[in-house]
């Protein structure tokens, strides 16, 4: 492990038996697990690469057990990593030495489906799919749709405002959840939002939303359903190079069409996926553009007949409209696919998720081809062209010496060439420990003091999910200081009336 | 009078914020102003003048992205996004008339501290979900970004939420990123006619659990539809609007009236005639006329099925219509100086939500909670979030709550 975690405070490991007992009379029987074999799954997330045994795991399975358990180790200054399915791509679920790691699997209850309000109350334990398949019946869904859905949780989507590959047209999670009961490192039990819109006061929803399970525990989540769309089809548009793909996707939109959903692949990742799918992608394309419509029968044949025009005169080779829904299914089968088809084709791989103004794609292509190169390592590109979220899968062998260092450089370096061309570090997957030495890259320390007072308001002690998201820790008492200088001012500089 | 400081940039506004920290002083912060009379009466020395702050800086709209500074006047945005078939498709109500100003002013930065919305809001969101990225000076004096230019991105806690519907009270907000969308290319609007309000938010929830993806929804009562633009009579009207492109919107509004026939006498308005009657729900016009003008306004936000509910406990007297498919209640009290707030916040109790006082003298509002209140452990939690930003309270003190 290169990442650098705090300290692990020794008083605490010394104390590790008291604690597992007391741990036991808040969750009693197997909700305590102690033993290094039992520990062995929760050692890692999505994020392999990082691993480290827990102090100790506890599966609460009620909101007071979880308010009692943090209020316990805010009282002994113990540390907690909350931890829905480890799906992270990220380390946001990393454990620590020295921490409780707080699985929350068992709130896997749907508690309430609202088809009147469009809302379902489910707990943070539910999985993402399991949300839609809960509301199916009645043609409802749950819209944000990351890749993981099948296995990742709603109280992990929250933490880490999951998208998907339809967020351009439906939004992220923090667009999709009205509601949550909160719980607070002091064990303080909050409610905020419901089936209304909008907070009263300050929208902390929206900064719980994505704050990577450092703000706090959710125990409740209430989202939105929406009605599926009547229909959809794809079109896979194949183009001689990846600039003509980008200017497509710059002409649909500025035609104002938003699609449902519209994913690029560059030559590397249409070869991979073609191999392990058979999708029927074409092979001598530069870059193919998989474009979803959803909508009314008519809308959609309304639109694809417009998308093919745009796609034509943007120098299109090839261009197939899907004849079926299985058709489609085809289609995104091979874009869904892309990790694992990569993961066939090289013993191990590093996702990358910057996001880039979609300007700046053929020069970020152009300079990762050169870096390649230069590291000797191969990149293959999956892009949410819609909204210029860029997966680079950087591809390297582990058993190699040394190449784990050369793939985490080579992945710094495309991350801070995202932020030298007006992107950002992550899109979707979270800082976690993965990129949190890079925030600097992106953020003052002025920016970063600013985020970590916020972190002081919730959490004054610092004790949930540290080490992640922030590179330097500071002290809350450190932080509220006031250092006013100057003060002399504006007057006369400024106008005044 | 209270003094004004008309920053000329960013870089002046931080002065400012330091130069107030230095001298104790607090500050009122302000764009065109069109706002000032919403929240409680301001307890400040001096205006902190963000209008001088003005342009858009970087418009994109193949990426759907816009950045101004946050004293760029709105009309300037939206007549941009205009000329390139775009909008801020959360449609911003305008707070102006119903105050007693003018319509058409006010700033981006002033649309965004307010968190405001239109009837698209149950749709598209508000201008918390478009809010892409931010400059802007913490009452520490410390300029702060977060965000960035990008749609998507996750990097760092999402500061935008938490400014934006913030009044003012966290930071003066110095530039924006905003995310732009295409324009619809057509509307129209189905009538659901004559319904009472319990029928109504029924019809709502079918029209907007249906496949038809209906953008506003609205129910107008008997005392206050003669007041709305673009309705054929002054009955009752339940309307659901239909936008997209043209073959679409035709589809939908036949499937959406055979929906709505087993509810009442259905009707149909035209592009022209449905473009009128949303911009009048949009900008509250019952309750902007000058005689309404004396009514203390509530804004109730609750759940949508259930909104015929809350307003079924509040006085009869008092005049109310619904948006957001009745989850959004307007509602201008009888009496000039009574906003009843016990009663209305004993209403929302019984459903959930909150209420905010939108619209009561200056006397009243320094008395009466303008936003609702919350409870204790989420009260001081908001309270250490003010403190994280603005420890000394220089920005806008108590506008919200006390000590906020």
């Amino acid at each position: 492990m290169s990442v650098r975690m705090p300290e692990a405070d020794s008083a605490v490991l010394a104390r590790r038996a008291a604690i597992v007992k007391a741990l036991r009379t808040i969750v009693p029987g197997e909700g305590v697990i102690a033993t290094e074999r039992e520990m062995k799954p929760f050692e890692s997330d999505g994020l392999t690469a990082y691993r480290q045994t827990p102090l100790v795991v506890v599966l609460p399975e009620t909101t007071r057990q979880v308010s009692e358990v943090l209020a316990y180790c805010h009282g002994e200054g113990i540390k907690v990593v909350p931890r829905g399915a480890g799906t992270s791509l990220s380390g946001g679920a990393l454990p620590l030495e020295d921490g409780v790691l707080l699985g929350m699997a068992k709130f896997n209850r749907i508690k309430e489906i609202d088809f009147d309000n469009r809302i379902a109350v489910v707990e943070p334990g539910v999985t993402n799919l399991a949300v839609s398949n809960a509301v199916a019946h009645a043609g409802f869904y749950y819209a944000p749709d990351p890749s993981s859905q099948i296995a990742c949780t709603i109280g992990g989507n929250v933490a880490e405002n999951s998208g998907g590959v339809h967020c351009l047209k439906y939004g992220m999670t923090t667009n999709n959840v009205l509601g949550c009961e909160l719980v607070l490192m002091n064990g303080e039990v909050l409610r905020l939002g419901g089936k209304h819109l909008d907070a009263e006061g300050y929208d902390l929803l929206g900064l719980i939303t994505g704050s990577e399970g450092l703000l706090g525990v959710v125990t409740e989540v209430t989202v939105r359903i929406l009605q599926k769309a009547e229909s959809a089809r794809a079109v896979l548009v194949g183009f001689p190079s990846s600039e003509d793909a980008g200017a497509c996707v710059s002409a649909i939109i500025a035609a104002g069409i938003i699609p449902g959903g519209m994913e690029m692949m560059d030559k590397p990742a249409i070869h991979a996926v073609e191999e392990f799918v058979h999708a029927g992608y074409p092979l001598d394309v530069e870059a193919l553009l998989i474009v979803e419509l959803d909508g009314p029968v008519a809308e959609v044949d309304h639109l694809i007949a417009r998308v093919e025009a745009i796609a034509k005169a943007c120098r299109s080779t090839t261009c197939r409209v899907s004849q079926s829904e299985d058709e489609r299914l085809l289609f995104w089968a091979g874009r869904k696919a892309a990790f694992p088809a990569v993961g066939r084709i090289s013993p191990d791989y590093f996702c990358m998720d910057g996001t880039i103004p979609r300007a700046a794609l053929p020069r970020v292509l152009a300079e990762m081809k050169e870096m390649s190169a230069r590291y000797g390592l191969r990149v293959a590109n999956v892009f949410h062209a819609g909204d210029g979220n860029l997966h680079p899968l950087i591809l390297y062998d582990s058993n190699k010496d040394g190449e784990v260092e050369k793939a985490e450089n080579f992945g710094a370096e495309i991350l801070k060439l995202c932020v030298a061309v007006g992107g950002v570090l992550t899109g979707e997957h979270g800082v976690g420990v993965e990129k949190r030495d890079l925030m600097p890259v992106m953020f003052s320390e002025i920016d970063l003091n600013a985020q970590q007072r916020v972190k002081c308001a919730f959490d004054e002690k610092g004790l949930l999910n540290p080490g992640k998201v922030f590179p330097v820790l500071h002290r809350c008492a450190e932080l509220g200081r006031m250092h006013i200088s100057g003060g002399k001012l504006p007057f006369p500089d400024i106008p005044r009336f | 009078m209270p003094d004004i400081l008309k920053p000329r940039d960013a870089k002046e506004v931080e002065d400012a914020v330091r130069w107030a920290l230095s001298h104790d002083k607090a500050l009122e912060v302000a764009g065109h102003g069109t706002k000032r009379a919403i929240g409680r009466p301001s307890q400040t020395d001096i205006t902190l003048d963000l209008s001088g702050l003005t342009g858009i800086t970087l418009y994109e709209p193949a990426e759907l992205v816009l950045s101004a500074r946050a004293g760029t006047p709105l009309a300037d945005i939206e007549t941009l996004l205009e000329k390139n078939n775009q909008e801020l498709a959360f449609e911003p109500m305008d707070y102006g008339p119903l105050l007693g100003g003018e319509a058409g002013q006010g700033t981006i930065g002033g649309v965004i501290a307010a968190n405001l919305a239109g009837p698209r809001r149950i749709k598209a969101g508000a201008a918390r979900d478009h809010f892409l990225g931010v400059t802007a000076v913490t009452g520490r004096a410390d300029t702060i970004k977060s965000g960035g230019r990008v749609v998507k991105n996750v990097t760092g806690y999402d500061m935008c939420k938490v400014l934006a519907g913030s009044w003012g009270t966290l930071a003066a907000m110095t530039d924006v990123t905003i995310k732009v969308l295409p324009r619809a290319e057509t509307q129209a609007t189905v009538l659901v006619e004559g319904l009472d309000d319990a029928r109504a938010c029924a019809a709502m929830a079918a029209a907007m659990g249906s496949s038809c993806d209906v953008s506003a929804a609205a129910h107008l009562p008997d005392h206050v539809a003669s007041y709305f633009d673009g309705l054929p009579n002054a009955e009752a009207a339940t309307a659901l609007r239909l936008e997209g492109v043209a073959p679409s919107v035709k589809h939908r509004k036949e499937v959406l009236a055979a929906l709505m026939k087993p509810f009442g006498k259905v009707a149909l308005l035209d592009e022209k005639e449905s473009r009128a009657l949303w911009r009048s729900v949009r900008q509250v016009k019952p309750f902007a006329s000058e005689a309404s003008r004396q009514r203390p306004l509530w804004r109730i936000s609750t759940a949508p099925a259930r909104g015929h509910e809350v307003a079924a406990a509040i006085t009869p007297a008092a005049q109310m219509f619904y948006d957001w498919a009745g989850g959004l209640i307007w509602v201008a009290m009888p009496y000039g100086d009574e906003p009843d707030a016990a009663s209305i916040r004993e209403a929302v109790a019984s459903v959930g939500g909150h209420a905010t006082l939108v619209r009561a003298s200056a006397s009243v509002r320094a008395s009466a909670d303008v936003f609702q209140p919350q409870e204790p452990a989420l009260a001081a939690l908001s309270k250490r979030v003010k403190d994280a930003f603005d420890p000394k309270g220089v920005l806008n003190p108590g506008r919200m709550a006390a000590g906020v």
